[in-house]
């Protein structure tokens, strides 16, 4: 490269030293370039999958998927459509993922906090956790788990029954639960109505706080609330007290409500993890408060709970919220490991596809989009939310 | 700008050198001096390595054989363990030349995956493990069990249809790597296990207690097993066929790596054929004319090779069954070699 | 009362000394374990949970362990089979690399930590460092590979264990960093483009997970080759972990030079400095140096996700460990096991995060 110095007294610039055209020329190159190497990948594909006669596009979605899913939230058997398996392997990912967040980050939070507590052997203890989950792969403690999982659990017929409807043996966790009757699908709705009328009762108690300056009893109002509606509606419908209980049946257990090992190790796994690790942004977004703060805010009179709802953790949450979303997209994409121990999530099911159809482009192809739908939404919706505490901190 | 115009050059280069090598596989092989196969390394009897890191198995000596066609010499094959997952992209993509993995031949993958299969190698069907003490007596009796299950493989398929069709229920447990599925079986993860009956008998006979468990009379599929080529190299296919149908038409015509030495002497002209005494079989194929001696000599006829990975003497102890030799009322039939 | 009128009358004969609820280690027990009545019932629930779990796990790890036996006298004994490790020690480190060349993967090791453990003086980071790290690497490929200089030829499929892992993580860390160089300089590009290009590459590999990358190299990468061509399926996975790890680099690189205040650059231009040099001598050897503690945590990722490739079948130390596990000898010892290998990637790990933390403390120190 000639520096460009030499160029400058020069009245009229070459082509080459001329900063406009010398960058369109740049981007022209590499956009050429980045062109080219997809049109040489391309139509290599295009020739080996022409030469080896494989099957391309989409039409296997619609085509009969003839295998088995261990576990699903909705009706599948092995009659359905490849879309249909798929499907539920999505519904699966989002199910582990959902749980995993709110899981991880109630753990995370409280280890962040106990890592600050002024209890020595807490904040030992905490550390010492962090320091561990932080440094172990993810996939060995999923291995770990799921070798915990079915070689130290006794067999279903020896299985540990610590007390009425609950079982523990290596086929999974068996519990009691209400038997189906339409009285559940009411309690929903009132919940439902529940959650709309505290979202009311908040706005309002927050304007007459504004406008009056009186506070209004929020926490125990809204559990009232929460709590009233669910139980009225299963008293109106009858009350129904039927509980369907797990039976040992031939191999397995009947009834009740059936968590795999599978799941169970997954879940173990993930949220240890990923909870290690938002311990470590809770504890760093606390710390980034000034201490001056807490003393004015406790010279306030103030009680320490109330300093810490709100006065540390609306300036702690700007700080914790962008990491925090990074570890949930972790956690999200990090449940994708699931395929190596066998939970039937949306990279298990994908890969079966790809395996019984070889059409291993799509099928790549699905698994990069479905997550780039899960992440794209996670920050969406967390953007949306950092938004919304940045202005009440205003 | 000078580091970028190096890289394009450099990325240019590298796909020149990459589109002059290109040949058919026989001519690739040659010219690396070596056969890559891809085989299972966790199936005893069939592929995998013992402690000293030698592998072993019926697969393992099919690929032998066809080294031993091609070069002469057992030696001159190289084993990359692939998954139910891997195993036909490795084989598309030419990382592997050959696929010896137990893999069952079906219309689909012979079809849409863009393979060839040769010819079987063993013929087996798919059958259920369980622990003695659940009492089962019949695969009838499995309604509600929790199975385990390879993921990708036609035994997922299968096991579907077949408790489909009998109106029963199944849980599967799916784990990708064949040890890991067996060793959740043996830890009683699962009720059953089901795979070819091969597999459960070479399992069961490496398992901690093989006497605890038992297989179901039960075999719900077909699964002819057979190595496989990429589609569309004919010439390689045949090689890869006819080695293993010269093992095949040694066991038919007694010839065994024993007395192959003698029998070149041998007048009958169909054994001089064979052996490459009279010229002619190893031209056809693009091989040295001794390939079917080479094969017999190093590797054995099939017979021997059964016995000695999965027949009565080995640990997996499997009766010859549909793979004897058609004239003892098995599918073994080799063509004429001339 | 008693108390005090002790104190007064001790305060008589020589200096005060502070009431030992305050002072020694019981004022220590009283301010740190039972500072409050919750805090105490906090300690007081811990120390008996500890008490719970503690002495078994000791018991069953050391007191009642066995250390080399084999397989069915381990079945017999109550405590932990360490045997599991010894006996399987040199496969579930190096795999399948021929048994009397082993030598080599390990003086490859020590090549790699004694480099480590040079570049952890800051003192050294002079171009020297740089030459020994090229040279290092090139030796241990040498030595890993061999098929020169008397060394026997020792194919990559054989390679496998510990060896396999630091080399993808260390490989893959030193091949991606000038792409994520690269990258962030894009993505800060006044040239939409390759502004665009950029960010589409990064948030694309960031949304996804590294398990799909691995899939595509290993399932579907092959079929974008011309005919003929193959390339081995361990260079496809560390080109996999490089795309990935790339972008992550291009993120916290990119933090470094948003850390750069304008004005330098505006100074550079004054001073009519071309693009590449304004990069070179003013803007880069500022940002790197602070996103020094941050491409550390990097490493650590990346050395732990290497595990991942036990997913395409690659025999990294966790693949080795479930194939030691998964003989009938060994069955059913996966806890003894796989705390093995935990202990190594956590000592790993622990030593790299530990130096991350000096170091960014060090760097603030010399900034402030």
């Amino acid at each position: 490269m000639v520096d460009t110095k030499d160029s400058l007294p020069e009245s009229k610039t070459s082509f080459w030293y001329d900063p406009a055209k010398r960058s369109i020329l740049y981007q022209v190159v590499s956009l050429l370039f980045v062109g080219l190497l997809g049109y040489y990948l391309l139509s290599n594909t295009r020739h080996n999958l022409e030469r080896q006669s494989i099957a391309t596009g989409f039409g296997f979605l619609q085509k009969e998927a003839s295998f088995e899913i261990g576990e699903s939230l909705v009706a599948y058997s092995a009659a359905d459509t490849y879309a249909r398996a798929l499907w539920v392997g999505i519904l699966n990912t989002v199910l582990i993922s959902g749980i995993g967040i709110v899981l991880a980050v109630t753990l995370g939070i409280l280890i962040g906090i106990a890592r600050l507590s002024n209890n020595w052997l807490v904040s030992r203890l905490s550390s010492v956790y962090i320091e561990v989950f932080q440094d172990i792969p993810v996939l060995l403690q999923l291995f770990f788990w799921y070798a915990f999982c079915y070689e130290m659990l006794p067999s279903p017929r020896q299985a540990i029954h610590p007390m009425t409807g609950i079982f523990l043996s290596n086929r999974g966790l068996v519990f009691a639960v209400p038997a189906t009757h339409p009285a559940h699908r009411y309690m929903c709705a009132a919940f439902s109505c529940a959650l709309i009328a505290v979202f009311f009762l908040r706005r309002w108690s927050r304007k007459r706080q504004e406008r009056t300056g009186r506070t209004f009893p929020m926490l125990g109002t809204s559990l009232g609330i929460l709590l009233f509606f669910p139980i009225g509606a299963w008293w109106l419908a009858g009350a129904p007290t039927a509980m369907s209980m797990p039976v040992l049946k031939g191999f397995n257990f009947e009834g009740g409500l059936t968590i795999s090992p599978e799941f169970s190790a997954l879940l173990m796994g993930l949220v240890l993890y990923t909870a290690a690790f938002v311990a470590e942004i809770v504890r760093a977004g606390i710390q980034s408060v000034n201490r001056g703060q807490t003393e004015a805010a406790m010279a306030l009179g103030l009680k320490s709970g109330r300093v810490l709802s709100l006065v540390i953790l609306p300036q702690a949450l700007r700080v914790i919220v962008p990491p925090l979303t990074s570890q949930m997209l972790n956690l999200t994409k990090n449940s994708s490991l699931a395929v190596a121990i066998g939970y039937p999530d949306f990279v298990s099911v994908a890969g079966t596809t790809i395996n019984q159809t070889g059409q291993a482009i799509e099928g790549v192809a699905m698994i990069m989009a479905v997550y780039l739908c899960f992440s794209l939404l996670t920050s969406a919706f967390m953007n949306w939310y950092n938004k919304k505490i940045a202005l009440v901190e205003r | 700008m000078k580091c970028f115009r190096l890289c394009a050059a450099a990325i240019l280069l590298a796909f020149t050198i990459c589109g002059l090598v290109s040949a058919g596989t026989l001519e690739d092989v040659r010219a690396k001096g070596f056969i890559q196969a891809g085989v299972n390394g966790d199936v005893f009897g069939f592929g995998k390595p013992d402690e000293k890191g030698v592998w072993r198995g019926l697969d393992i000596d099919t690929a032998r054989a066809v080294a031993a066609a091609v070069f002469g010499d057992t030696g001159k094959v190289k084993f990359t363990p692939v998954t139910a997952k891997t195993r036909f992209t490795a084989l598309q993509s030419g990382e592997i030349d050959v696929l010896t993995r137990n893999c069952t031949q079906t219309l689909t993958r012979d079809t849409a995956l863009g393979l060839d299969f040769c010819q079987v190698n063993y013929y087996d069907g798919q059958g259920f493990m369980v622990p003695k003490k659940l009492g089962v007596k019949s695969a009838k009796e499995l309604n509600g069990a929790t199975v385990c299950v390879l993921p990708g493989t036609t035994t997922e398929q299968n096991v579907a249809d077949y408790f489909r069709a009998n109106g029963m229920k199944m849980k599967p447990v799916v784990i990708e790597s064949t040890a890991d599925l067996y060793k959740a079986y043996f830890a009683g993860r699962c009720d059953c296990i089901t795979s070819d009956t091969s597999q459960l008998a070479g399992n069961r006979a490496v398992a901690p207690n093989p006497k605890d468990h038992i297989l179901l009379p039960e075999i719900i599929s077909k699964e002819p097993l057979a190595p496989a080529v990429r589609h569309g190299d004919n010439k390689w296919k045949d090689i890869v066929h006819y080695s293993i149908l010269a093992m095949i038409a040694a066991e038919e015509m007694g010839i065994t790596s024993k007395n192959v030495d003698q029998l070149l002497k041998s007048t009958d002209p169909k054994i001089q054929r064979f052996l490459g005494v009279t010229p002619g079989n190893g031209e056809a194929l693009g091989l040295d004319e001794k390939f079917a001696y080479n094969i017999v000599k190093q590797v054995g006829n099939y017979g021997e090779v059964f016995e000695r990975n999965v027949g009565a003497g080995s640990p997996l102890g499997l009766e010859r069954g549909l793979n004897a030799l058609w004239t003892r009322g098995g599918l073994m039939y080799a063509p004429p070699f001339n | 009362m008693e108390l005090e009128k002790k104190h007064i009358q001790q305060a008589t004969q020589e200096e005060i000394r502070p009431p030992v609820t305050i002072m020694g280690p019981m004022g220590w027990i009283r301010a740190n374990l039972f500072s409050s009545w919750f805090n105490g019932l906090l300690t007081v629930l811990i120390i008996f949970l500890l008490w719970k779990t503690l002495p078994p796990f000791f018991k069953w790890a050391f007191v009642e362990s066995l250390w080399r036996s084999d397989g069915t006298a381990c079945r017999d004994a109550g405590g932990a089979c360490w045997s599991v490790v010894s006996q399987n020690f040199r496969f579930m480190i190096f795999g399948f690399y021929p048994h009397d060349q082993q030598w080599r993967p390990l003086l490859s090791m020590a090549i790699l930590v004694a480099l480590l453990f040079y570049s952890r003086n800051r003192n050294h980071w002079k171009k020297l460092l740089v030459y020994a790290w090229l040279t290092g690497l090139l030796l241990m490929g040498v030595l890993m590979k061999g098929g020169i200089l008397g060394l026997v030829d020792v194919e990559s499929t054989q390679w496998g264990g510990l060896p396999l892992t630091l080399l993808l993580a260390v490989f893959g860390l030193t091949a991606a960093y000038p792409l994520g160089v690269l990258l962030a300089l894009g993505r800060q590009s006044r040239l939409p483009a390759i502004r665009t290009l950029c960010i589409v590459y990064i948030e694309l590999i960031r949304g996804v997970p590294l398990i799909s990358l691995l899939f595509m190299s290993s399932v579907v990468f092959p079929l974008f080759l011309p005919e003929g061509v193959s390339i081995n399926k361990i260079l496809r996975a560390q080109v996999a972990i490089i795309l990935f790890t790339a972008a992550y680099i291009a993120e916290v690189v990119r933090g470094g030079l948003q850390g750069i205040p304008k004005g330098q650059l505006e100074a550079t231009e004054t001073l009519g400095l071309s693009y590449y040099h304004t990069m070179r001598l003013v803007i880069l050897p500022q940002a790197l140096k602070i996103v020094i503690p941050p491409s550390v945590s990097i490493l650590i990722s990346a050395f732990k996700d290497t595990s991942l490739v036990v997913i395409i079948a690659l025999f990294d130390l966790l693949k080795t460990t479930q194939s030691v596990l998964s003989d009938p000898q060994w069955m059913g010892f996966s806890t003894e096991a796989y705390i093995f290998v935990a202990l190594v990637y956590f000592l790993c790990c622990f030593f790299m995060s530990n130096y991350s933390r000096r170091l960014e403390r060090e760097l603030n120190v010399e900034r402030a």
